[in-house]
């Protein structure tokens, strides 16, 4: 692995804030940093409601960014940013949802769901080359060109994912992130997308950043994992590294809960409870430090001494 | 040998959709024992959610039970018709745990109240003494300050809170089976690993029979003494749980097993199953698996393969158990299934 890779996106202290009403804004991701480098796959994982999808949705600019930096290929791109920017961005970073059910316009057809990317940045010359493209799309995914006239529901849950994807790719895009784009499929469907979305990386040397809770899909197809838990990022390293070596007490307690399809280890198995107020942070404040390289934790000088002993 | 709670044989339940006949259950027998927990596993569409509603009367409007029995305390439960009938049994003697709570509950109403109305509806108790005893089933699903989360809305609960009170209201006419459709799959594995527990937990309690239906193989390595896999209106392999992830006879049981992402290695593609389902519209001709099935003999083409018998708790419908057929071996990947999760999980 080369020293120096570039960095294609970056979060800075990254805050993304909801406000409800009068009352007090819920911070939803709080002070969260760091780097994806291009053609890996880094994956984002916590329970719902940690913040993963809120950190995805500022990242493709849905949600607004409340503090902090996002950039992609070292330029800003939340806030005011120029028009040429914008549009770059808008074609190069793509998202897949979670729910292929829910995320398709059901009154639409296939092509139009597919191109609509297409129409919003004007990224066509004629109707033929838009049609082209969209064909493109489809085969890429391993769909037929003629799914384009028909409307979503005629389609299964796998078949609709990849109609998800094939959204995503006909933008040309160097950056997906794709949140949780196989919890609602079947085992056997999984599979399917999983080795899809690999494929396509390797071809187009895409970058993912996938966003997920489970754990077991994460470790097969990312190659380093940010555990993210109330809004706050408590451990990162190389996906072998995490599993192998966990560090933070809520880390190890989601590793402990993953169920392992074996009946024997599965019934034998000790879940490790995670106490949020075990931590004694009144008087020590928790930093973000590397460990071992590459390798970070959140944690207070005691808790960082007693994970390097760990390590040792 | 001990005599079923609820047995299935021969059933077939069929649906007429927009003037054509779909077969959606195709002689499926099934035998549910007392204070067994049973997982039916298969992928979306080979019928396991239609099977186990036909157990309590719950098929849409357009199906129906068009052959077969299902015995249950000395009644045949497929000659059910009309809701006077299948209400002495929903809810009372059987119960279910749907898939999302977040589609189970009235957001209008408050929890407490969705709780009473099942008391109501099916135990003597009125007033005062249904709303106490809400609140102690409450306090069961270990809910903490029932009185007051009596008087809250669904919204005001988390995905695990709600998916408690759908089991307390299950549980509210203390039934003999509770079904449970894929009650995790909208959950976390921490508030998983929890409602499975609470599951156990009344089960020991009140004697339940549990049937679980789920597509997560690690949820049925967790909680079921027995497995039953569907695939396509069909039960293909049925066995003791050790017997379906250690020694699995059916080629599909194999594919299942051999697409878990934790048996994949990192930079090669996973095993997935080729081809799709068969059109259930379609009449199917031998084995319906046969045209995805790399094992598949010729006559799995012709003729559907009879229950083998691999062990009195176990058995299998393929052909590959004939004593005529070839021996083939299981494939390589799920031989050493007990090793490999041994070693990923002495990483932690």
């Amino acid at each position: 692995m080369p020293i120096e890779r570039e960095v294609l996106m970056e979060v800075k202290n990254l805050r993304v804030e909801f406000k409800g009403g009068s009352k007090k804004p819920f911070v939803a991701v709080d002070d969260v940093s760091f780097k994806i480098y291009r053609g890996e796959t880094f994956g984002l994982v916590g329970e719902s409601g940690s913040g993963k999808t809120s950190i995805g949705r500022a990242m493709v600019r849905i949600n607004e960014v409340a503090g902090g930096e996002i950039l992609f290929k070292g330029q800003r791109i939340n806030g005011l940013i120029s028009r040429e920017l914008d549009r770059e961005v808008t074609q190069k970073i793509q998202m897949i949802f979670q729910d292929p059910m829910a995320s398709l316009n059901e009154r639409a057809k296939v092509d139009y769901i597919v191109a609509e990317g297409l129409y919003n940045t004007k990224a066509y010359q004629s109707e033929a080359e838009r049609k082209a493209m969209v064909s493109q799309a489809l085969l890429a995914v391993g769909l037929l060109p003629e799914f384009a006239s028909r409307f979503p529901h005629e389609f299964s849950g796998g078949q609709r994912q990849r109609i998800g994807v094939a959204r995503a790719l006909v933008m040309q895009p160097e950056f997906i992130i794709a949140d949780e784009p196989i919890s609602s499929l079947d085992v056997s469907i999984r599979a399917q997308v999983l080795n899809l979305l690999s494929e396509l990386q390797q071809q187009r040397s895409l970058t993912y950043m996938f966003i997920a809770h489970d754990l077991s899909v994460v470790r097969f197809i990312t190659d380093r994992v940010a555990v993210i838990n109330r809004g706050q990022l408590v451990e990162l390293a190389d996906t072998e590294e995490l599993f192998a070596n966990p560090l933070h007490p809520y880390t190890r307690s989601l590793l402990s809960a993953v169920p392992i399809p074996d009946p024997a280890l599965e019934q034998a198995k000790v879940i490790i409870p995670y106490d949020p107020l075990g931590h004694d942070y009144a008087v020590h404040k928790p930093l973000w430090v590397e460990v071992t390289p590459k390798h970070f934790v959140l944690g207070n000088a005691a808790e960082i001494k007693e994970y390097r002993q760990r390590l040792a | 040998m001990e005599q079923p709670l609820l047995s299935v044989s021969d059933l077939y339940i069929k649906f007429s959709l927009r003037g054509r006949v779909l077969t959606a259950i195709r002689g499926a027998s099934l035998d549910l024992y007392a204070g067994e927990t049973l997982a039916i596993v298969g992928e979306s569409g080979s019928g396991k959610t239609v099977l186990t509603k036909s157990f309590v009367g719950m098929l849409d409007a357009n199906g129906w039970v068009d052959a077969g029995f299902i015995r249950f305390a000395g009644q045949d439960l497929a000659k059910y018709r009309g809701d006077g009938q299948w209400r002495t049994i929903r809810g009372k003697k059987i119960a279910m745990v749907f898939q999302d709570p977040m589609t189970a509950l009235n957001p209008l109403r408050t929890v407490g109240l969705q709780i009473k109305e099942t008391v109501e509806l099916h135990t003597p108790l009125r007033g005062m003494a249904a709303k106490n005893r809400a609140i102690e089933l409450l306090a069961q699903v270990g809910i903490a300050q029932p009185e007051q989360r009596y008087h809250q809305y669904p919204h005001e609960f988390s995905g695990g809170m709600r998916q408690r009170v759908v089991i307390a209201i299950a549980m509210s006419c203390s039934p003999q089976i509770l079904i449970c459709d894929e009650p995790t799959t909208a959950l976390d594995v921490t508030i998983q690993a929890q409602i499975l527990d609470l599951i156990r937990q009344l089960q020991a309690e009140y004697n339940l029979t549990v049937i679980y239906i789920t597509h997560d193989l690690g949820v049925v390595a967790n909680v079921a003494s027995r497995v039953a896999v569907m695939y396509a209106g069909e039960i293909v392999e049925c066995g003791q749980s050790r017997e379906i992830f250690y020694n699995a006879q059916h080629p599909y049981t194999w594919a299942l097993l051999s697409s878990l992402p934790q048996l994949g290695i990192k930079g090669q593609p996973l095993f997935s199953i080729q081809g799709t389902p068969p059109n259930l519209f379609a009449e199917i001709k031998g084995d319906a698996y046969a045209p995805r099935n790399p094992y598949a003999l010729e006559i799995d083409f012709v003729k559907r393969p009879p229950c083998f018998q691999v062990s009195p708790t176990h058995y299998a419908r393929t052909w590959l158990l004939d004593e005529r057929a070839p021996r083939i071996d299981p494939p390589e990947a799920i031989k050493h299934l007990r090793a490999k999760f041994v070693e990923g999980a002495a990483c932690r």
